[in-house]
């Protein structure tokens, strides 16, 4: 198969930082996930009351596509060239937990809704319009390999043209965001050694 | 484009541990859905297919399996009944794995609370669940396990087409499995979405889902020397863009995710025998599917929901619906929608309600599921 995709962007959240494209554009006060994501929110977004009521993981996955889709053309495609391939180890235990605990007494339908992974594509969906492939994988590692060839053959023989690329893990207070956007053309091309890269960068 | 063509299926429910099995009780109009009154499950009586006690460890025979969990033992009977009607090697590069769930181990919580102790995390992973089957057949690649919701069984075939076709296999081995667990009942109970009676799709007295519990697998290869009797077409995901937890207003989303498979087939309309659809019969989702049809050009072609025999399976349920079509696609028949009398959606859709033969050589399957997401894929018979 031709190399036909590309990373475009990168976003990288962990230990407390936000990173664009290498570049750190936030770092949270501390003490944890919870404090990031509020404060992350308000200074990138603060526009989007929804987001309150997502669980951690699609907070995560929303928030990663919002710092690095600002001002992206990707945004001007047609809602249906534009799609996602997420992955992370612990699909959405974080939230299971949380869930289960309220099913002795009265079960939370607003948790419950979050006990599946692929809620936080639909939560990326919602916030762009997004209508493209989505799909989520799960692995006990990062997969590069995985995502690397699903992502290239979604370009290939689909009608996406720009595709999210992401790991989004959350479980208590363990979390890593690492997401790469690809497209058809650019100039770092889509592989799994360059994944990786992006996945295991020391910040 | 390579062609993948499938080599081997299985069913495991409560309908029976083969597809002939499982496509005989249904073609007799038999459930597998009956009321449950279980404290473990609910405080009060329910409707759900569920296996009986004992039945599963009936499939797995001889195996020793007390180490596994209830949903690693339905794939592996499964993957078990699948594997000796065809002849792909397991301990290969060239072979891969891919498992199909949404909730996986999750019983494991109930038991841990049941026991007094917790289950280790770890175990509750799916990653983890799926090296344990890879590992129970010597499978030697890393497996991939799919878990997009509802949709996850269909999207697990699509995914190991797109990975054939990426030349990263040539054999893979799709199985999928859900099992029905207080988790998941409470929760689609607390969403008031569990009908008091069993489901009835698309018809005007329906009022929710109706839950069950399988596993089903599929084997797909390069090797038209091993195919059996259908091959792939094409398939497509979409997403609503519109509510985490209800379907497309328009239907217009799972619509394109149907015409893409259609034309990515080179198939016209018309030359489907029927549409397997998910018909989940929740007021929404029916509803949805039926303007999905209208737009997709599919109002005149038979559809069917085999809701009524399986319940929703969940992630098991795109791989059971397949099988179970491509069985009836074989032998000429559309199948009738169980529990289906009068229509209750507003376009007007053909909804198969008595067995009917068809000379058709495709059908087209579909499912949609929270998160917004939809899939469709077209089943060939080889000519």
């Amino acid at each position: 198969m031709s190399n036909s995709a590309y990373i475009t962007g990168t976003c990288i959240i962990r230990e407390n930082k936000i990173f664009l494209n290498d570049k750190l554009v936030w770092e949270g006060e501390g003490p944890g996930l919870q404090e990031l994501l509020r404060a992350a929110y308000d200074h990138f977004s603060g526009q989007y009351p929804k987001f309150h009521k997502m669980d951690p993981l699609s907070k995560l996955g929303w928030l990663a596509a919002e710092v690095l889709l600002k001002d992206s053309p990707v945004l001007q495609l047609p809602k249906e060239a534009v799609g996602m391939v997420l992955s992370n180890r612990s699909a959405s235990l974080d939230t299971d937990f949380r869930y289960y605990a309220t099913v002795k007494d009265i079960a939370s339908p607003a948790l419950f809704v979050y006990t599946l992974p692929n809620i936080v594509m639909g939560e990326i969906c919602i916030r762009h319009g997004f209508k493209g492939e989505n799909t989520f994988f799960v692995s006990e590692q990062f997969d590069a390999a995985l995502l690397t060839t699903y992502a290239a053959q979604l370009l290939a023989e689909t009608p996406l043209q720009a595709c999210l690329v992401a790991w989004v893990e959350v479980l208590e207070h363990r979390y890593e965001v690492a997401m790469a956007l690809v497209e058809r053309s650019g100039t770092q091309p889509l592989t799994a050694a360059a994944l990786n890269f992006l996945y295991n960068k020391k910040i | 484009m390579q062609k993948v063509f499938v080599a081997a299926d299985n069913i495991v429910s409560p309908l029976g541990n083969t597809t002939l099995q499982n496509y005989e009780q249904v073609l007799l109009g038999n459930s597998g859905i009956s009321l449950h009154d279980n404290a473990a499950y609910a405080a009060a009586p329910f409707y759900a297919a569920m296996l009986a006690p004992g039945q599963l460890a009936s499939y797995t025979g001889s195996n020793n399996l007390n180490d596994y969990t209830k949903f690693e033992r339905l794939l592996i009977a499964s993957v078990s009944a699948a594997l000796p009607q065809t002849d792909i090697p397991l301990q290969s590069n060239r072979t891969g794995l891919i498992v199909s769930t949404t909730k996986g181990n999750i019983e494991l919580l109930e038991q841990g609370e049941a026991a007094g102790s917790a289950a280790p995390v770890a175990h509750m992973q799916l990653g983890y669940s799926a090296r344990r089957v890879a590992a129970f057949f010597g499978i030697t690649n890393e497996p991939v396990v799919v878990s997009s919701a509802c949709i996850s069984g269909l999207v697990a075939i699509l995914t190991a087409k797109r990975l054939i076709s990426a030349g990263v296999y040539d054999h893979v081995i799709v199985t999928g499995a859900d099992v029905l667990t207080r988790f998941v009942l409470s929760g689609f109970q607390s969403f008031q979405a569990v009908s008091a009676a069993p489901c009835r799709p698309f018809d005007a007295a329906r009022n929710g889902v109706t839950l069950g519990e399988g596993a089903a697998t599929v084997i797909l290869t390069t090797s038209e020397a091993l195919s059996k009797d259908f091959v792939l077409g094409t398939g497509a995901v979409s997403n609503d863009a519109n509510h985490i937890s209800g379907p497309s207003r328009t239907g217009e989303e799972l619509a394109a995710a149907m015409k893409l498979a259609l034309e990515g087939s080179g198939i016209s309309p018309e030359k489907l025998g029927f549409v397997s659809a998910h018909g989940t019969a929740t007021l929404y989702n029916d509803e949805m599917e039926a303007k999905a049809l209208h737009h997709a050009g599919l109002a005149n072609i038979p559809v069917n929901s085999l809701k009524g025999y399986y319940g929703h399976t969940l992630g098991a349920a795109g791989l059971i619906e397949a099988i179970v079509s491509m069985k009836a696609l074989k032998e000429g028949v559309i199948l009738p929608t169980k529990n289906y009398e009068t229509s209750g959606v507003s376009m007007p859709v053909k909804i198969s309600n008595a067995i009917a033969s068809t000379q058709a050589r495709h059908f087209l399957k579909t499912v949609s599921g929270f998160g917004g997401c939809n899939a469709a894929m077209v089943f060939s018979l080889i000519s």
